[in-house]
């Protein structure tokens, strides 16, 4: 009898003191298989990067990998390729998401929505290219129709090899990623705060621009520094649709490490891949910044 | 049985708040089947029924943010069924986890002021003072995630009176808060808006709640109004079969001269109008005895049928399985 | 009723972006050499052994990836709920770093591995591409496959069905095997689909290392003689996984209806 009195009692304050310790053991696993795996070729990047092809230390692939005017140009052409499209993606992405929440839970389109996002968001590479050379290159569908309706896209100087043809072609991952980060911050949206708003005089626009966005603003934030990580990230679209004929970082990497040039050129190689992981690096602090402001009002 | 008193006698003296001849269906079910209720200025009307009886359409058709299929829905006299929401002037208090969570409990409550354009520093005071009014004059930089549920529902209620609306709505404001901060909260709505003489309409299911704080009860069941009165005759004189048995526990016992005698006609009689012990009582045996704090609930088996009795406690009642009697209270 | 004009706006962009370049492509993956329109695209799989061998070679992968996703991800989803919902939000940054850590950088240090590193553990781990890759397609799978789980874990409860198992006399694995995953079975579908997708269309890594044996490669590479071809079969891909995803999502659906009614 007091035995079984006293059973749920007497364990909490061992079990405190040890729980953190068998708590982190439980992510043992998870946590070790990334450092292995991820952080692994990461070390052997940034190691690469600091030594020259005998092994020995230096700083100069990397000073050469900012100061050539080729890897600078491929950089800027990065930044901007994903700037650009991280933004739109996520303008468009989020409007998207939330009109399909507008309907009902278990509506077909919001399935159809939720499952093409997860599919078309690793959709890329060469079939994303040729989907779109079959669209809107000079004799793409979208074109020769625009055409008979009286639009000349090439006419007007478009090209689907250039950067602007690239940013729409990446649109077409950015959004649906975009889509999938944003739906739970959406679903997050309580109904009794628009109701309330309304009740109080506000218009739609004043709910969404008083309430509704600071609310969102943490993830919005966190998710289009995550697109612009992705389309940073992205190389083979963008070596598929323009054969590398606009210098973009990876398509730098990979011709360097291909060796093809000179044999050094391995080391300048891994130095893009760092400048890389450093602008990434920056990206992922905004993130974690972003989340840290958001702690002030959220409950989490 | 059909003796309910209704709108009429409001109207002569002028109304707040009316519905009229409302009906709200969905599909082919019926939330409204043709509401008539009028509120009286600054009275509070407590809207009493079990869920799905149409209060809450009720009260979301007045606050607009719901469209009636037909009838109207004046405020202070004139049609508003066509106005939105932003546009009506009424302060609501919801269940729950309304404040908006990026703000302070000061500029959740000063919110509505600053959608009506006023000044900076007149929202400021005007939020001090209502924040004050709620007992949380030292909270106003709290963000509500660091308030208690209670708290969270005086500042929703200091934000709905911020912008001195014509009416306040209140739904089910006190459900999801637990039982000693809901009769605290309960007395607090009631004192708050008999000082700001502010017309009310408080929904809920909790008749002991409704018959707290409210001037006036209607009872809803199905769409349809049951009753309106003050508490004491919904209570006392229930109009209909549902608001006996909804409001309050009742026994049917069949009296004859003031006495219960089985076979006569039965009447409605609370727990409190029974006592047991009178050696001249109908006799039957207590099935389960609960005690309730100042009364014990005893459930007596009798020849006429179970009986629930109220008793003030004291030891000497029978306990489960014991004989006892049953009659009238005096 | 609100006006929502803008919705109908959104809806018919989206429809007629995502759409347009999806039926340009299958409509020059069904033309026929010669003129006029047909299959032959969609069939050349069939008598092309490169392609069949390849497409179970990725399928292999897939499989294998999406097994080790699982056994990482369940668990440690589940223990962060139970156990430890404080480092909830550090996870949450952990699993993005994937999908913003360029796979191409990610090459870059694999190679450098492969050119530079020997012994039996890196000879074994680089002898095919079902070794090499599916350690790093597994990192590439985490993402998204840890938001989907962490969804399903989110809509049960959790906590109350881990200790009625215990109670019952369940250990910790079996309360996970035998309770949880039956429960959160259509997220766990789901992200096995999503790895199956990935693996399915990935080509930096592969192609970086020299691993060209893989589907998606050699789809790339029939492309160079025969586009139709390379086109039909990205297409049927693409189409396939998604009508997984969506037959997961329906069964998902139906049975979280008829738990509502019976309620």
């Amino acid at each position: 009898m007091t035995a079984l009195l006293e059973a749920p009692a007497a364990p909490p304050e061992r079990v405190r003191s040890t729980r953190s310790w068998a708590a982190a053991l439980g992510l043992l696993p998870f946590l070790g298989y990334m450092l292995v795996f991820l952080g692994g070729p990461l070390f052997f990047v940034i190691s690469g990067a600091f030594s020259d092809p005998d092994g020995r230390p230096t700083a100069a692939n990397v000073l050469a990998s900012i100061t050539e005017p080729q890897y600078r140009a491929a950089f800027l052409s990065s930044l901007v390729l994903s700037a650009v499209t991280a933004v739109i993606g996520a303008v468009f992405g989020t409007f998207l998401a939330q009109a399909v929440l507008i309907g009902r839970p278990d509506s077909p389109l919001r399935r159809i929505v939720a499952t093409a996002s997860g599919v078309l968001a690793y959709f890329g590479g060469v079939p994303l290219a040729f989907a779109f050379i079959a669209a809107l290159g000079q004799t793409g569908l979208a074109t020769v129709f625009l055409r008979g309706i009286g639009i000349d896209l090439y006419a007007g100087g478009f090209r689907i090899d250039s950067l602007t043809g690239l940013g729409l072609t990446y649109v077409y991952f950015q959004v649906p990623l975009m889509v999938i980060l944003i739906t739970p911050a959406l679903e997050g949206l309580l109904p009794q705060w628009r109701e309330a708003a309304e009740n109080l005089g506000a218009s739609a626009w004043t709910y969404w621009r008083h309430v509704a966005f600071p609310v969102l603003a943490p993830a919005l934030g966190g998710a289009t520094l995550v697109l612009f990580g992705n389309a940073f990230a992205a190389y083979a679209t963008a070596l598929a649709l323009t054969s590398g004929s606009i210098p973009l970082l990876p398509t730098a990497i990979a011709s360097a490490l291909s060796g093809n040039v000179l044999a050094n050129q391995q080391n300048v190689g891994l130095a893009l891949g760092f400048d890389m992981v450093v602008v990434i690096a920056v990206v992922m602090v905004g993130y974690l910044f972003l989340q840290r402001r958001a702690a002030r009002w959220s409950s989490r | 049985m059909t003796d309910v008193i209704t709108a009429p006698q409001a109207t002569e003296r002028g109304t707040a708040v009316e519905f009229r001849a409302l009906r709200r269906t969905y599909g082919s079910a019926h939330a409204l089947d043709g509401l008539d209720l009028a509120l009286k200025p600054g009275e509070l009307l407590a809207l009493l029924g079990p869920s799905g009886c149409g209060k809450t359409t009720a009260l979301r058709l007045l606050a607009g943010f719901d469209t009636p299929t037909s009838g109207q829905v004046l405020i202070g006299g004139k049609d508003v069924t066509g106005i939105p929401a932003s546009k009506r002037d009424t302060g609501m208090v919801f269940q729950a986890y309304s404040l908006f969570p990026t703000m302070t409990a000061a500029e959740n409550v000063a919110f509505g002021l600053r959608m009506r354009r006023v000044g900076a520093a007149e929202r400021a005071r005007r939020a001090a003072e209502l924040l004050e009014v709620v007992g949380l004059g030292d909270r106003g930089g709290s963000y509500p995630h660091e308030m208690s549920g209670g708290q969270q529902q005086r500042v929703a209620l200091a934000r709905a009176l911020a912008v001195s609306p014509s009416v306040l709505l209140l739904d089910e404001p006190l459900s999801a808060l637990d039982a000693r901060v809901r009769v605290q909260l309960r007395d607090e709505i009631r004192r708050v808006q008999l000082a700001e003489g502010i017309t009310t309409l408080f929904v809920t299911h909790d008749q002991a709640e409704a018959l707290a704080v409210a001037d006036r009860v209607a009872v809803l069941n199905k769409g349809r109004l049951e009753q309106v009165d003050t508490p004491q005759e919904v209570y006392t004189r229930p109009a209909t079969e549902f608001v006996a048995e909804f409001v309050g526990v009742t026994n049917h016992v069949p009296v004859e001269d003031g006495r219960i005698r089985p076979g006569a006609d039965t009447r409605q009689v609370r727990p409190e109008g029974l006592t047991v012990g009178d050696p001249d009582g109908l006799s039957g045996t207590v099935l389960t005895s609960t005690f309730l704090g100042a009364v014990t609930r005893l459930v007596v088996t009798t020849e006429v049928g179970e009986l629930i009795v109220d008793v003030t406690s004291r030891p000497d009642l029978p306990a489960a399985g014991e004989p006892t009697t049953v009659t009238l209270a005096p | 009723m609100r006006r929502r004009r803008w919705r109908v706006v959104v809806l018919t962009i989206a429809a007629i972006y995502f759409l347009v370049p999806l039926l340009s492509a299958a409509e020059f993956s069904l033309r026929v050499p010669g003129g006029g329109y047909g299959l032959g695209n969609y069939l050349a799989i069939a008598h092309d052994d490169v392609l069949l061998t390849s497409l179970l070679t990725s399928l292999q992968i897939a499989v294998l990836t999406a097994v080790v996703v699982l056994v990482l991800v369940v668990p440690t989803a589940v223990w962060v709920r139970l156990r430890f919902p404080s480092v909830a939000g550090l996870l949450e940054s952990a699993t993005i770093l994937p999908i913003v850590v360029p796979p191409v950088v990610m090459a870059a240090g694999i190679a450098f591995v492969q050119a530079n590193l020997g012994g039996p553990v890196f000879r074994t781990l680089f002898a095919s591409s079902t070794t090499a890759l599916t350690p790093f397609y597994v990192v590439l799978a985490l993402p998204f496959a840890y938001r989907a789980v962490d969804n399903g874990l989110a809509a049960i409860p959790l906590r109350t069905l881990v200790e009625a198992a215990r109670n019952l006399g369940a250990g910790l694995p079996s309360a996970l095997v035998r309770v949880v995953l039956p429960a959160i079975r259509t997220a766990v579908l789901g992200a096995a689909f999503l790895t199956l997708a990935l693996v399915l269309g990935e080509i930096v890594i592969a192609r970086i290392l020299l691993y060209t044996d893989t589907f998606p490669i050699a789809v790339v590479e029939v492309g160079r003689s025969a586009a139709g071809v390379s086109v039909a079969l990205s297409l049927a891909s693409l189409l396939f996984t998604w009508v997984l995803l969506l037959a997961v999502s329906f069964a998902g659906g139906g049975r979280t209806r008829s738990r509502r009614t019976s309620a």
